[in-house]
C-alpha cells in the first residue's frame, strides 16, 4: 500500500500566543508536529506495519516545517515531502488542499490519506475534505477506527464519530481519512528512529513542481487581535458549612438570573 | 440584482439540528445589509416539514431538494446538491450550522465553486457586501477576522450558541421551490449506526457539570477489598464522585464533561473530554469541579457565560476565569449544591 499522511507544524498547546505589530507571535515556545497529526502518523504506520507498503509524509509550510517532517520520520514514516514555494504565501485551506492534492497526485498510486482531524493553530478542520474533493475521492472525516481494509479489493470501512453516535461507512480505495482521537495513542519516536530521521535528506517541490501555477486564496486576514481581557471578577461564595456555602451559591445563582 | 443569502438546515435523518435556526438570525443579519431575506436549503429525503420549520424560524422561503439517495447524509452527494443550487442562484452568502457533517459539506462547496470557508464564526460584521467574520483560532487565545472578498459565494459556519436562536412562529408561511436534485451514485456506502451514550449532549446543553483529577481525590472512601490494584481503587473513586457530578447534572438538566486529565485515567469514556482536543463548549453555566484550569481546557469552555469553580486550592488558574468560586472539597461541596439548587428549583 502506498500510504501518505499530511503533517502541519503548529506552536506548542501550552504556548502563550500574543499579537505584536498585528502579527502572532509564540516567544520561545517550541514548534510541534501538530498534535492531531501524531495521530494520522500513527494510524498510518500501524496500517503500513498490516499490510505493508511505504509511508510518505507531506507537509506545506516554511523551513520550520521540516521539524515536522523529522518528528514524523523519527517515528517510523519512509520519506517525507516538503511543499515550499513563495505562491503559498498567504495560503488558505484551498490552497493548502489543492497543494497537498497536486503533491499526492505526483507520487504514484496513493492508496490512502491520512489527516489529523484538525490544526491547533488555524483549527478549521477544513483541509482534509477539501483535499478529498481536489482528488475526486470519497472524504471519511472524523474516523475513530478502522474496522477493516482490502488492499486487493480496494476497500476500506470505517466508524466515524459524528455528534448523534458512530457511523459506519464502507468506502472504495483511493481514500481520503482523518482521524481523531480514539483511533489510538500515537507511539513515542524510537532511538534509533530519531537518528534515522535527523540524517534524512527531505526533499522540497515548490508549486511549479507539483503542476500549480500561483494558486490563489479566497480569504484574507484583515486583522487578528487578542480577545478582550476579562479582570479576575471571581467572586468568592465563603461559608461555615458546606450547606451554607451550596446555599449561597444557589441564591447568587438565582440572584444573577443564570438559572 | 439582489444578492442572494442562504441558510443550510441542518439534520440528523430527518431530525432537525436546532442550531440551524441560529445560523438563520446571522443570515438575516446579514441580509439585512445586503437587503436581502434568506432562503433556507434543506436536502435529505422526506424532510419537507424542516423547510417548513425553517420558514416558521424567520427564513422567507425555502428550497427543498429530495431523492432517496439523500436519505443518509453523505458529504459527496450532499455537497453536489447545494453547490448546483448556488450556482444556479447566484448566491452571494451561505450560512452554516456547525457540526460533523456541515464542516465537511461546506468544505466541498468551498472547493466546488472556488470559494472561501469560514469555520467557528462568532460574530458578524459587513463592509460593504463583504461579511468580515470575527473566529477564535490558537484555540480561543486569539481572534482573527476573515474575510472573503472577490469569490461568491461566501461560506460560513458558525459556532453552536454564538447567536441568539429563535422562537418559531406556527403562523409564518413562504414559498417551498421543490425542484430536482442531479445526482451521481455516491462511491460509499453507510453501513450502520451504533447510538451515543444517552444524556444531554454536551455540545448543545446550556448547563454543563464537568469533573477533572479531583473527583478521585477522596481518602475517606474505601474501594470495595477485592480492588487492590492502586490504579484500580482510584478509578473506582472517581466513579464515586462522578455519581455526585452527574446528580448535581440530573438536577439542573445538566450535561456532564470532564477534563483530559479524568478522561485519561479512564474515569470517563473521551466523549465527555472538554477543551482543546476535546470539544469545544459555550454553554450558559459551567460548572468545574475538581479542573485546575489548564490552557488546553479553557480552550474548550472559556466562552461560557457563567462558569462556576469548585476546587480544593485557592490558586488553581480556573478561578481567574471563574464568575463564582468556591474553595473546597467538592465530596462536601458538590451534593449540598445539589439539595440546595433542587429546593429552589422546585424538584
Ligand atoms: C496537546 C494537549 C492537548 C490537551 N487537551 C486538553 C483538553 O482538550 N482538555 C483538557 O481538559 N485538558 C487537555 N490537556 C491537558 C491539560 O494540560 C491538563 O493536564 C488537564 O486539563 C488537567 O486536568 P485536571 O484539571 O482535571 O487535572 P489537574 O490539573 O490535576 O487538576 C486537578 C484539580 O483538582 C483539585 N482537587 C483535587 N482534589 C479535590 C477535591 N477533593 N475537591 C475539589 N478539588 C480538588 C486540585 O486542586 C486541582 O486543581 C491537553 C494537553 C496537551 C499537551
Ligand atoms: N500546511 C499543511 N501541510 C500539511 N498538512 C496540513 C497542512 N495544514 C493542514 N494539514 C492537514 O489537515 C488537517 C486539518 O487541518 P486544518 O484544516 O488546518 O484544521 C491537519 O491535521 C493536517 O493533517
Amino acid at each position: 500500500m502506498n500510504i501518505v499522511v499530511c503533517v502541519k507544524q503548529t506552536p506548542d498547546t501550552a504556548a502563550a500566543v500574543a499579537v505584536e505589530n498585528g502579527k502572532v507571535t509564540w516567544g520561545d515556545a517550541p514548534l510541534v508536529l501538530n498534535p492531531w497529526d501524531e495521530f494520522a502518523v500513527e494510524q498510518a504506520l500501524r496500517t503500513k506495519e498490516a499490510h505493508g507498503g511505504t509511508v510518505t509524509a507531506i507537509s506545506l509550510g516554511p523551513d520550520g516545517a521540516r521539524e515536522a517532517l523529522k518528528q514524523a520520520l523519527a517515528m517510523g514514516c519512509d520519506s517525507a515531502v516538503l511543499l515550499q514555494d513563495t505562491a503559498f504565501d498567504g495560503a488558505d485551506t484551498l490552497v493548502v488542499a489543492k497543494a497537498l492534492a497536486s503533491a499526492i497526485c505526483k507520487m504514484e498510486s496513493v492508496d490512502l490519506v491520512f489527516f489529523g482531524r484538525t490544526s491547533v493553530d488555524s483549527d478549521t478542520g477544513l483541509t482534509p475534505a477539501q483535499a478529498a474533493r481536489y482528488l475526486t475521492w470519497p472524504s471519511l472525516t472524523l474516523v475513530a477506527a478502522v474496522l477493516g481494509l482490502d488492499p486487493s479489493a480496494k476497500t476500506i470501512e470505517v466508524e466515524r464519530m459524528l455528534e448523534e453516535g458512530r457511523q459506519i461507512v464502507r468506502s472504495p480505495l483511493p481514500a481520503v481519512v482523518s482521524v481523531v482521537k480514539e483511533i489510538g495513542e500515537p507511539r513515542y519516536p524510537s532511538f534509533m528512529g530519531i537518528r534515522k530521521a535527523s540524517k534524512a535528506e527531505i526533499p522540497t517541490w515548490s508549486a511549479a513542481d507539483i503542476g500549480l501555477t500561483g494558486p490563489t486564496a479566497a480569504l484574507t486576514w484583515p486583522a487578528v487581535e487578542a480577545p478582550p481581557k476579562v479582570e479576575s471578577r471571581c467572586e468568592m461564595i465563603t461559608g461555615d458549612t458546606p450547606e451554607a456555602i451550596a446555599a449561597a451559591l444557589a441564591d447568587r445563582l438565582v440572584e444573577e438570573k443564570v438559572l | 440584482m439582489a444578492e442572494r443569502v442562504f441558510v443550510y438546515v441542518d439534520h440528523y435523518q430527518g431530525e432537525e439540528v436546532g442550531a440551524s435556526w441560529e445560523a438563520l438570525t446571522a443570515a438575516r443579519m446579514i441580509g439585512e445589509s445586503l437587503k436581502s431575506e434568506v432562503t433556507a436549503l434543506v436536502i435529505g429525503d422526506g424532510v419537507r416539514s424542516l423547510a417548513e420549520a425553517a420558514i416558521q424560524h424567520g427564513a422567507k422561503d425555502a428550497i427543498l431538494r429530495e431523492s432517496p439517495e439523500l436519505k443518509e447524509f453523505r458529504p459527496e452527494p450532499y455537497a453536489d446538491v447545494v453547490s448546483q443550487v448556488l450556482k444556479e442562484a447566484g448566491a452571494a452568502v451561505l450560512v452554516l450550522p456547525t457540526t460533523g457533517r456541515t464542516r465537511e459539506l461546506a468544505a466541498l462547496v468551498g472547493v466546488d465553486l472556488e470559494t472561501g470557508v469560514v469555520t467557528d464564526a462568532i460574530a458578524v460584521e459587513m463592509d460593504g457586501e463583504a461579511v468580515v467574520v470575527t473566529r477564535p483560532i490558537y484555540a480561543g487565545k486569539l481572534l482573527s477576522k476573515e474575510v472573503c472578498r472577490e469569490k461568491r459565494p461566501q461560506i460560513l459556519l458558525v459556532r453552536t450558541r454564538a447567536f441568539e436562536r429563535p422562537e418559531p412562529d406556527a403562523g409564518r408561511s413562504g414559498t417551498i421551490e421543490v425542484g430536482v436534485a442531479a445526482l451521481e451514485a455516491a462511491a460509499t456506502e453507510i453501513v450502520g449506526y451504533k447510538a451515543a451514550e444517552g444524556g444531554v449532549s454536551l455540545t448543545d446543553a446550556a448547563v454543563i457539570v464537568s469533573g477533572g483529577r479531583g473527583v478521585s481525590n477522596n481518602s475517606r472512601l474505601t474501594p470495595p477489598a477485592e480492588i487492590t490494584d492502586e490504579k484500580e481503587q482510584e478509578v473506582w473513586r472517581a466513579q464515586q464522585g462522578f455519581e455526585l457530578i452527574r446528580q448535581l447534572a440530573e438536577a439542573l438538566g445538566a450535561a456532564v464533561g470532564a477534563s483530559r486529565a479524568a478522561v485519561d485515567a479512564g474515569y470517563v469514556p473521551y466523549a465527555y473530554q472538554v477543551g482543546q482536543t476535546g470539544k469545544v463548549v459555550s454553554p450558559d453555566l459551567y460548572i468545574a469541579c475538581g479542573i485546575s484550569g489548564a490552557i488546553q481546557h479553557l480552550a474548550g469552555m472559556r466562552t461560557s457565560k457563567t462558569i462556576v469553580a469548585i476546587n480544593r486550592d485557592a490558586e488553581a488558574p480556573i478561578f481567574k476565569l471563574a464568575r463564582f468560586g468556591v474553595v473546597g472539597d467538592l465530596y462536601d461541596v458538590v451534593p449540598a449544591l445539589t439539595s440546595a439548587l433542587k429546593e429552589r428549583l422546585g424538584k
